[in-house]
């Protein structure tokens, strides 16, 4: 990745976006997952989520403050007090969480690929995000056992729950390219090469599950630059609107 | 051994406080109770899950929504743990769940009440963990050792919930208008509800005679409810907020404070299933069962697939 400042702080706010949205759509299962034991696991998952999120934005309000000499910026202020133009997550975190499948597709699609990414980052020049990249490594080794063992599970498990994941590949199929499309603040090069052994490992899973990856998909984009899908508003303004009501409060 | 002598040797044991374990010969209806109480234990876990998840999506800071998804996550665990210990006597998860589903299974009558604002989270975790830890730190004590031990487990997590609980509260209380007034709000709200967790007078409830001779309960319910008044009666002071009752007022020849009069007529009422959250709480936790068999029955399936090709190649 680049390491000037002008791509620092956007870069560190798109790892934080993607970590908090994600979180908070997970959170959703938090008490309505089809059994005790993974409703307990989807929500471990969640609160890792939120802690790289809250490092993330911590870091990002640092250079923030530095860059501008004040004390302004907060993980919450970066988290509640943003608009929907403002995050640039990608729109597969933000997309709805759909059935048990869909979630732990989508977690294991978005887990492959951050895995990739934080073991690049380990490497990093800014010192503090490589710390967070080796701590949340270890945390994102888990995520995408847990989820690839679900996939598996699912693809090849009944007639119905194969008809399910088939349906759910097609579905999030056209938001993964995404991923891979440098914004500015990304470098190209590293994002081909992870894109490549995230193609690798996807296909020997999807194979494994008895699904199939798609081909020739149309790809939606457009997260990076904080053009998002309809359902981003609505998360933030359940999300944010505490802090929107009462401002400058202390919670 | 006849059953006169059984119940006699069993009675023995509870009173030279020897723990009852899951193999022991124990009297039919003392295995009963015992199922029916920590299974409506389990259940009340896994449903009052569902009041506090009602905010998670809405916390007003990211430390708040970990906090309070780390909390739901515990009442999760703790669900765990007792549905294991209700096992050991005889009975399934699974049917323990189809019972609750059914309504033969209750659970704790507090959740049956709607969370309104922020500020209800600090309120139950104050309040409501304050009123569920005095019995379950009676609990640890209980005759029966898989329960006894769950308890202890469970009672290590609940003092940290309602130190949070209070800590949020405190945090309102210091704030602006708007959320001392929230704050007030909430613990009115609550207040009573806690109270009668503890469940019906003393002389009207029917299991307790028994539940005492066979330690799984060591104070009644008056009791406990009175403890839980002295402590909450001193800690508001702390909030600078007042508790909804003009009757509470030391008693300096009990050594208690005095209170005032529950209403019945709504606790039986919550209890028989007319509470604002009955219908919904009940239909939010069989809708989570039916949408995901699905889920289930394909792990199920993967996991016979898997054990096939092992014995093929064994």
């Amino acid at each position: 990745m680049k390491n000037q400042s002008n791509s620092t702080v956007p870069f560190i706010l798109y790892l934080a976006d993607n970590n908090l949205i994600l979180a908070q759509r997970n959170s959703e299962w938090c008490g309505h997952g089809p059994v005790l034991e993974q409703d307990i696991a989807i929500t471990n998952i969640t609160l890792d989520l939120i802690g790289q999120a809250r490092m993330l934005y911590q870091l990002a309000a640092d250079h923030i403050n530095r860059q501008n000499g004040n004390q302004d910026a907060t993980e919450d202020t970066l988290a509640y007090l943003r608009n929907e133009r403002e995050f640039s997550n990608v729109l597969m975190v933000e997309l709805p969480k759909g059935h048990w499948g869909f979630t732990v597709l989508r977690q294991y699609l978005f887990s492959e690929f951050q895995y990739l990414l934080y073991r690049h980052l380990s490497a990093h020049a800014d010192e503090p995000l490589s710390a967070i990249a080796i701590k949340s490594l270890k945390e994102v080794t888990y995520h995408v056992q847990w989820s690839r063992e679900w996939v598996l599970r699912l693809g090849d498990g009944t007639s119905e729950s194969h008809q399910k994941m088939a349906d759910a590949v097609q579905d999030i199929w056209m938001y993964t390219g995404e991923l891979f499309q440098a914004a500015p603040f990304e470098d190209a090069a590293v994002l081909q090469s992870i894109h490549t052994e995230w193609k690798q490992r996807i296909s020997e899973t999807l194979e494994e599950a008895t699904l199939i990856v798609p081909e020739k998909v149309f790809m939606q984009q457009g997260g990076k630059q904080g053009i998002h899908t309809e359902h981003l508003g609505y998360m933030l303004a359940e999300m944010q609107y505490l802090q929107r009501m009462h401002p400058n409060a202390t919670w | 051994m006849s059953v006169h002598h059984l119940e006699e040797k069993f009675q023995q044991t509870v009173d030279a406080e020897i723990k009852i374990e899951a193999k022991d010969w124990m009297p039919e209806a003392y295995r009963k109770t015992n199922l029916r109480q920590i299974s409506q234990h389990a259940h009340s876990e896994v449903v009052g899950m569902l009041p506090e998840g009602n905010w998670i999506t809405r916390a007003p800071s990211l430390k708040r929504k970990a906090i309070l998804i780390a909390k739901v996550q515990d009442e999760a665990g703790h669900g765990l743990y007792l549905y294991s210990a209700a096992e050991t006597l005889g009975m399934s998860r699974d049917q323990m769940i189809a019972d609750l589903h059914s309504g033969k299974a209750k659970y704790s009558s507090i959740f049956n009440y709607p969370t309104l604002t922020w500020a209800d989270m600090g309120a139950i975790g104050w309040l409501v963990d304050g009123a569920a830890i005095l019995n379950q730190v009676m609990l640890c004590r209980t005759s029966y050792g898989p329960y006894a031990r769950a308890m202890v487990r469970i009672c290590k997590e609940e003092s940290f919930h309602q130190r949070q609980g209070f800590e949020a509260l405190l945090v309102l209380s210091k704030g602006t208008p708007e959320q001392r007034a929230m704050c007030q709000d909430a613990i009115n709200r609550w207040w009573w509800p806690s109270l009668m967790m503890f469940g019906p007078k003393d002389a009207e409830s029917t299991n307790s005679d028994q539940s005492m001779k066979w330690k799984i309960k060591r104070k009644t319910n008056d009791e406990l409810r009175q403890n839980f008044v002295d402590m909450i009666a001193q800690q508001i002071k702390l909030l600078g907020m007042t508790l909804p009752d003009p009757d509470l007022k030391w008693n300096e020849a009990r050594g208690h404070y005095d209170f005032g009069e529950i209403n019945w007529d709504e606790f039986w009422n919550v209890v028989k299933g007319n509470g604002p959250c009955n219908k919904q709480r009940l239909q939010a936790r069989i809708n989570a069962h039916e949408e995901g068999a699905w889920v289930r029955e394909a792990a199920v399936a993967y996991a016979q697939k898997q054990a096939n090709k092992k014995k093929q190649v064994a």
